[in-house]
């Protein structure tokens, strides 16, 4: 699909069909929810880093006369050590419920250990006071490097090491330890006439959407549990749920609500199984809502890590080698996003020989999560700071290098796929045509830096079906939570097939047992693979159509086509009808036309971005401004530019926020010193300035429209241009990330 | 439990009276005394502006302002913008300029730009910037809430000028 081809709806920007719920204030949050007889639920938390529970005594809370039901780790089913399918990823189920309500260890602070519903939330927030529990407080261990220690404190007693399929014989804070190899990396560095070899630190980071966690749940006397929440995934929420509760997933629906945020933060569950524990005992329908501190200490947060990164290169600039070492802080539970690191660290080239060893760790820290492109932010950060010093040691232009090394059609990743079509040289190449690439950029402290990304993306099952209205336009109901506008992008794909503008389709985002299952809104999946499932069901929907025109015209159906939006008879005879007309008219040739599909496509295509960012670092206080930001981005086909240009501009934002300002801030006993808004400093409008962007399309051969996931490389090149930047503009190199003045300060000898 | 207090105020235009327990702030007020859930809880700390409304002409987070200080006073959201059957043009441009994607931060954004608009109809992009530093957005890069914010400027003073 290379030629470029005309389109009617998608490449236009129309208003989402979802708007003016949202600027009126009308769309429903989860917290918005209100149901008769509702019951408020707090949990309480662990102020420990690391300890032992020895007892629970909850008679108290009990005896309180306001407070209808207390749940423990004791009110889960018993936890078989067996593995839970979460249709994405395999999850150790002991682990899961731990991290709902802890059992016999705390392991982070925050952890929550108890829950109790009242009639109100002061009343419940107060009542958890009255909930006794003695610990015995243990050594936290709170950064990788020290729990890879083999004298580390243990939290996981039985924990062994997962080293390439063997299990280790004693316990240890490394869960897994895996290996991707290309080539012969000793051969590659011979050849090599430079090597460069530095190592990384990057902190913890929060995705740090707007909208606290929040879930309300109802348990019927029947067994029928109800759960309404913010989700990025309600098919995700159920599987859970119900691996938690040991209960059938029949017997969970999930009503997802408007999603203010999630960024892979709302994907895992947390006060779900417990607002239900708790309206189970209740008898009523109980709420559960986290505070700001308590989404910072007990969800997210995506992991702090070590890279050690090491390049070989010709001196005319082939890349011959490359080597990577991440080992990545899991948090409490195994399950950092180390595997994806590795998967993208040096992705944006053609590397002969390459060895990449990763490393997955516990720490007492909140379980980790996904985060916008999950571990290629942190590889990414490193290997293309070590590509900027290559390219000043060889005199060469960093874009060049880029183009001369970059992955195209046919290269094989270090770990192992091979690309298909893919826009990587061109999203470098319209960096390097783009105007701010060759602006002046004058005066003291004032550095430009580029770098590169990559996210791989993921496909998955979505699910749409469409019922189409007498007055010409389709309802369609679809299960991915739309989180940034994937209503109209989906939209607009089925209107395209079947010739009718966008504003002619109504999306509804269902609840669980409305429409088929549907994977997360998450992986960069959703305009792609729900999309390509609203496009089938509109196929489907066309060929239904087409024979009912057939029926009408008293013709053979293969006598119909469908072409510019009409209904057309060629066999002579002179008929023609628009969609709108047809559907107008279906009652007398049969009734209303539904149409459905359910897709797992593979044909993802990666997704591969190069920024260009100019700063000025103030010399006296560290501070980084940012001058000017450009991103571009191989969309593959944009369905909705303005969308497309969101995703991108809000991936740099947070991208700036990870390299400058943001991380979780412990003290020696492990307790989070920044968990509000105010002292984990997110970018305001006023750090930033117009963040301008460019949308390459190489179409993606594994999609009708040629779309490939748009929302999650952005995130990835920020760091590593700030620190180029940052080089340029004062000659230090950053390799701790965030690069926050007083790091700045101390890399440039002044602290 | 302290006794509810009686409370008198204007909310969009309307007398409305409320008891309120004196601890509960005016985000609670609205949302779960009054049923408006277009102000949003982002962090009940006053740092995000999800709860922004404007309290007697002046920007406030509500999650930080005690419902019984209404008593007496004027209170504007998000709620009292569009008139029957049309958006307030800051609503409008919004949309048209998709300065949105979650949206939970799209109410605050909304009641904060009007507030910014009354008292300065012709802001420059660094005025726009340093007024809603208090809001915070964690989806769009703030480049497109800005520019909606400019645009409205310029066509809501368009409107007043014809």
């Amino acid at each position: 699909m290379s030629e470029k081809k005309e389109y009617k709806v998608i490449g236009t920007r129309p208003i989402r069909h979802d708007g003016v719920d949202k600027v009126t204030g009308r769309a429903l949050y989860g917290a918005d929810f209100q149901t008769t007889g509702l019951l408020h639920g707090k949990v309480l938390r662990s102020r420990h880093a690391h300890a032992r529970i020895k007892s629970i005594d909850t008679s108290r809370a009990e005896a309180h006369p306001d407070v209808k039901a207390v749940v423990t780790a004791a009110d889960l089913p018993t936890a078989a050590d067996k593995i839970a399918d979460l249709g994405e990823s395999a999850v150790n189920l002991k682990y899961l419920c731990d991290n709902i309500l802890a059992s016999d260890k705390a392991l982070y602070t925050g952890h929550a250990v108890a829950a109790l519903a009242a009639s109100d939330p002061h009343t419940a927030e107060e009542a958890l006071e009255l909930i006794d529990v003695e610990y015995e407080v243990l050594p936290p261990v709170l950064e990788v490097r020290e729990a890879m220690e083999d004298d580390a404190p243990l939290l996981h007693e039985n924990l062994k090491t997962d080293a390439m399929g063997e299990k280790s014989e004693e316990s240890s804070n490394v869960a897994s330890h895996f290996q991707h190899k290309k080539g012969d990396i000793d051969t590659g560095f011979a050849e090599a006439d430079v090597v460069i070899e530095h190592d990384f630190v990057t902190g913890t980071v929060h995705q740090g959407y707007i909208e606290p966690h929040n879930a309300t749940a109802l348990y019927n006397p029947d067994g029928q549990l109800t759960i309404w929440c913010s989700t990025q995934g309600a098919f995700a929420v159920r599987q859970q749920v119900s691996e938690i509760l040991q209960i059938p997933v029949s017997k969970v629906k999930v009503v997802p609500m408007e999603i203010g945020g999630g960024f892979g933060g709302k994907i895992s569950v947390y006060l779900e199984p417990v607002a239900a524990l708790l309206s189970k005992k209740s008898g009523r329908p109980v709420k559960v809502l986290m505070n700001r501190a308590e989404v910072f200490e007990a969800t997210g947060p995506t992991p702090a890590s070590y890279i050690r990164v090491k390049m070989g290169v010709t001196n005319d600039g082939r890349i011959t080698a490359a080597e990577g070492y991440l080992a990545f802080e899991a948090g409490a539970y195994p399950g950092s996003p180390v595997g994806a690191g590795a998967m993208c660290i040096f992705s944006p080239y053609n590397i002969p020989n390459g060895l990449i060893d990763g490393y997955d760790v516990v720490v007492n820290k909140p379980k980790s999560n996904a985060y916008r492109a999950p571990g290629a932010t942190n590889a990414e950060f490193a290997a293309e700071t070590v590509v900027d010093e290559i390219c000043e040691k060889l005199g060469m232009d960093p874009l060049e290098f880029r183009i001369l090394n970059g992955a195209e059609e046919g290269v094989s990743r270090i770990d192992g796929p091979v690309f298909p079509r893919i826009g990587c040289i061109e999203a470098t190449e319209a960096a390097k045509e783009h105007p701010h690439y060759e602006a002046p950029l004058e005066g003291e402290n004032r550095g430009r830096g580029v770098a590169s990304g990559f996210w791989f993306n993921v496909g998955l099952k979505s699910s749409v079906a469409i019922n189409v209205n007498p007055d010409g336009t389709i309802s369609l109901v679809e299960g991915s939570t739309d989180i940034g506008g994937t209503r109209a992008s989906i939209a607009m794909q089925a209107a395209e097939v079947l010739g009718i503008p966008a504003e002619s389709v109504y999306p509804t985002v269902v609840d669980t047992n409305s429409v088929g299952y549907t994977d997360v809104t998450g992986g960069s999946r959703t305009a792609f693979a729900t999309g390509y499932a609203a496009y089938e069901a509109a196929q489907d929907v066309k060929q239904q159509m087409t024979e009912r025109a057939a029926k009408l015209w008293e013709v053979d159906a293969a006598e119909v086509q469908f072409a510019d939006g009409d209904f057309v008879c060629v066999n002579g005879k002179d008929e023609r009808m628009s969609f709108k007309e047809l559907a107008a008219r279906l009652d007398e040739v049969g009734g209303p036309v539904t149409g459905r599909a359910s897709v797992d496509p593979t044909g993802v295509g990666g997704a591969f971005a190069t920024h260009i960012v100019d700063v000025e670092v103030d010399p006296d206080t560290g501070k980084v401004e940012i001058l000017r930001y450009t991103a571009t981005q191989d969309a593959g086909k944009a369905v909705h530019p303005s969308y497309v240009e969101g995703q991108m501009q809000g991936g740099v934002t947070q991208g700036i926020g990870w390299a400058l300002n943001e991380e979780y801030i412990y003290d020696k006993d492990g307790r989070m010193s920044n968990a509000s808004f105010l002292d984990y400093r997110m970018p305001t409008c006023l750090d930033l300035p117009m963040i301008d962007t460019v949308i390459v399309e190489v179409p993606n051969p594994g999609h009708p429209y040629g779309v490939r996931g748009v929302g999650e490389v952005p995130i990835v090149p920020p760091p590593a241009a700030i620190a180029n930047a940052i080089y340029r503009a004062i000659g230090v190199r950053m390799k701790e990330l965030p690069m926050s003045p007083g790091r700045i300060l101390k890399t440039m000898g002044k602290l | 439990m302290p006794k509810k207090v009686h409370v008198q105020t204007t909310i969009n235009g309307e007398t409305v009276e409320f008891l309120c327990e004196p601890r509960q702030s005016l985000l609670e007020v609205l949302r779960d005394e009054l049923g408006m859930t277009g102000a949003k809880e982002g962090c009940n700390n006053g740092n995000c502006g999800a709860c922004s409304v404007i309290l007697d002409g002046r920007l406030v987070n509500s999650c930080i302002v005690l419902g019984v200080e209404t008593e007496g006073k004027t209170v504007e959201t998000v709620e009292g913008l569009a008139e029957p059957g049309k958006l307030h043009p800051i609503q409008e441009i919004f949309l048209e300029d998709a300065a949105l994607q979650c949206g939970i931060c799209t109410p605050g954004f909304i009641v904060a730009t009007k507030a910014l608009l009354d008292k300065n109809p012709n802001p420059t992009e660094y005025e726009v910037r340093y007024w809603l530093a208090g809001n915070l957005c964690r989806c769009t890069g703030y480049d497109k809430i800005v520019r909606a914010v400019l645009d409205s400027a310029q066509i809501m003073s368009s409107e007043v000028g014809a």
